[in-house]
């Protein structure tokens, strides 16, 4: 039993091809990456745009942003 | 893989595109190291997460959709085959859910040519990323990463990289070592957001005259575009096919001899490609320094433009033809960034509309004059190589898929407030907040240290 298709090496390796596990669920596991992928989108947008509202709250002030405007 | 012979020989190609692989990391580490270096220091841990992060984000993608893209758009779909011309089974075998991409004995060179191309598609986004520094937004930058890595780049090398691409057969169109395909359409790319997403505060004087934003370290600049040389050796054997016989390629091709070749299977040599790629860099440097009186950021940007403006036929160029070529393009290249900076208002951080962009293009109309006529595929009923095809595909590249799809999605970014960060914080700076954290915590240490004094 192995979660490959190989459950043994006793065999000519020109008749092995796939040898990850999990082969016939290559769909399912796609879905689920992509599902990942936007929701970190959906995630770094907020935490970006909080990011900057509570800078701005925070630094915002005339004698803040005159020190940043000083700095190269 | 059951002689020695064959054996020796998949096994060679697997470890060369591997070692290509290896190689074009320097190219993004040099891409931010200079784009680190010409930032301003209350920008620059920003600015370094902003290239960074689209590693990450184009290689899924580039599982997702971009491979598939690059195999299943060869011919339009709709212009000289459909979706998967010319052969379906590749981009079958290029969808993420397919057993082609997982590993498997009986294929052992998907996976390194995969990761050939997607440290093209890194290159593409990140040539982007350091014109339009210290004001867009990181997720706005990320989602033109993934445009140009997983999609418009895609569809560029299937219709014009590929030896099955429509450009190829009805134009004629030879870019060897994407002169076009990574350098013009990145240049168009980063042009389309700069004109909606605007200079930086204090770029431009009342009269209109720009001021230089000077870089916090030139000098790492410098040895950023140095890597970046470094990495292109990769990036330029990356493009060839390294073994190949002509009952292979299929085409018309004589005897059995084997060869390199160009990804359309057009033969060459590494040697042609090592002479050339030093002949133009060194044309570029050598304009770069003069037109520039001596600047360093110049001369350095000079070489990297004399490389990509012969890059579409250093296949085929004699060394002194890519020497000239290489200079020329830089000469031109320089005189136009600052023509559209004066003329348009652009501002281009590093350069790299003019670098990238003009250099690229111009780098793929001359080849259409100085090959002209040679063929460009090795199969039956390709157009040979011409100025006008070379004209038309450098519009493709430069404008059609770099400019215009950039300018779409800017304008819809900029509409939703999610294209540049508000005014506030670029005064400020990207790290002025966690500058103020980490001094705090520095300073936090000093004192609980002198409490134990």
């Amino acid at each position: 039993m192995s979660t490959t298709p190989i459950d043994t090496w006793a065999v000519d390796l020109a008749e092995v091809t796939l040898i990850y596990p999990w082969v016939g669920f290559e769909g399912a596991m796609t879905v689920f990456a992509v599902v990942l992928w936007l929701g970190w989108h959906v995630w770094q947008v907020k935490f970006e745009n909080q990011t900057y509202a509570d800078e701005i709250a925070k630094y915002g002030t005339d004698e803040h942003l005159s020190k940043g405007a000083e700095e190269h | 893989m059951d002689t020695d012979v064959g054996a020796l020989t998949i096994i060679f190609t697997e470890f060369y595109y591997w070692i290509t692989i290896a190689l074009m990391f320097l190219i993004h580490i040099g891409f931010c190291m200079y784009e680190v270096g010409a930032s301003r220091r209350k920008n620059h841990m920003h600015t370094l997460m902003k290239n960074s992060m689209l590693i990450p984000l184009v290689t899924i993608t580039w599982f997702f959709f971009g491979w598939w893209i690059y195999w299943a758009f060869a011919g339009g779909p709709g212009i000289t085959g459909g979706i998967g011309h010319p052969d379906a089974s590749f981009a079958e075998a290029a969808t993420p859910w397919s057993e082609g991409m997982g590993p498997r004995l009986d294929d052992r060179i998907q996976g390194v040519f995969w990761g050939a191309f997607l440290l093209f598609a890194w290159t593409a986004a990140s040539i982007v990323s350091g014109a339009v520094i210290e004001r867009i937004r990181s997720f706005a930058f990320w989602m033109f990463a993934i445009m140009i890595g997983s999609v418009t780049w895609s569809i560029d090398a299937a219709w014009g990289w590929s030896y099955g691409g429509w450009m190829v057969e009805i134009l004629g169109y030879h870019d060897a070592y994407a002169s076009g395909v990574i350098h013009a359409i990145a240049g168009g790319t980063a042009l389309g957001i700069l004109f909606v997403l605007g200079p930086r505060l204090g770029k431009f004087r009342d009269d209109g005259t720009a001021r230089e934003i000077l870089p916090h370290n030139p000098w790492l600049v410098c040895i950023g575009l140095f890597l970046i040389y470094t990495g292109f050796w990769g990036f330029y054997v990356a493009c060839n096919v390294p073994i190949i016989g002509p009952d292979a390629i299929g085409g018309q091709i004589a005897g059995t001899t084997f060869t390199a070749t160009t990804i359309y299977l057009t033969p060459t040599t590494l040697g042609a490609i090592t002479v050339n790629f030093l002949m133009s860099l060194s044309g570029g440097m050598l304009v770069g320094y003069m037109v520039s009186k001596g600047d360093a950021f110049w001369t350095y940007s000079g070489g990297l433009a004399g490389i990509i403006t012969a890059s579409a036929g250093n296949d085929l160029y004699h060394p002194i033809q890519a020497l000239v070529i290489g200079g020329l393009g830089t000469y031109l290249m320089y005189k136009l960034h600052f023509w559209v900076e004066r003329k348009f208002k652009i501002d281009d951080a590093v350069g790299a509309v003019a670098v990238h962009g003009y250099a690229g293009f111009i780098g793929v109309v001359i080849a259409g004059f100085v090959l002209w006529g040679h063929p460009s595929s090795p199969y039956e009923g390709f157009a040979p190589i011409t100025p006008w095809g070379q004209f038309a595909g450098a519009i493709i590249m430069f404008w059609v898929l770099g400019f215009f799809p950039a300018w779409v999605l800017a304008k819809i970014l900029a509409s939703m407030n999610l294209l540049r960060i508000p005014r506030e914080i670029e005064l400020l700076g990207l790290d002025f907040a966690s500058d103020r954290d980490r001094e705090a915590a520095r300073a936090d240490v000093i004192a609980a240290k002198r409490a134990m004094v």
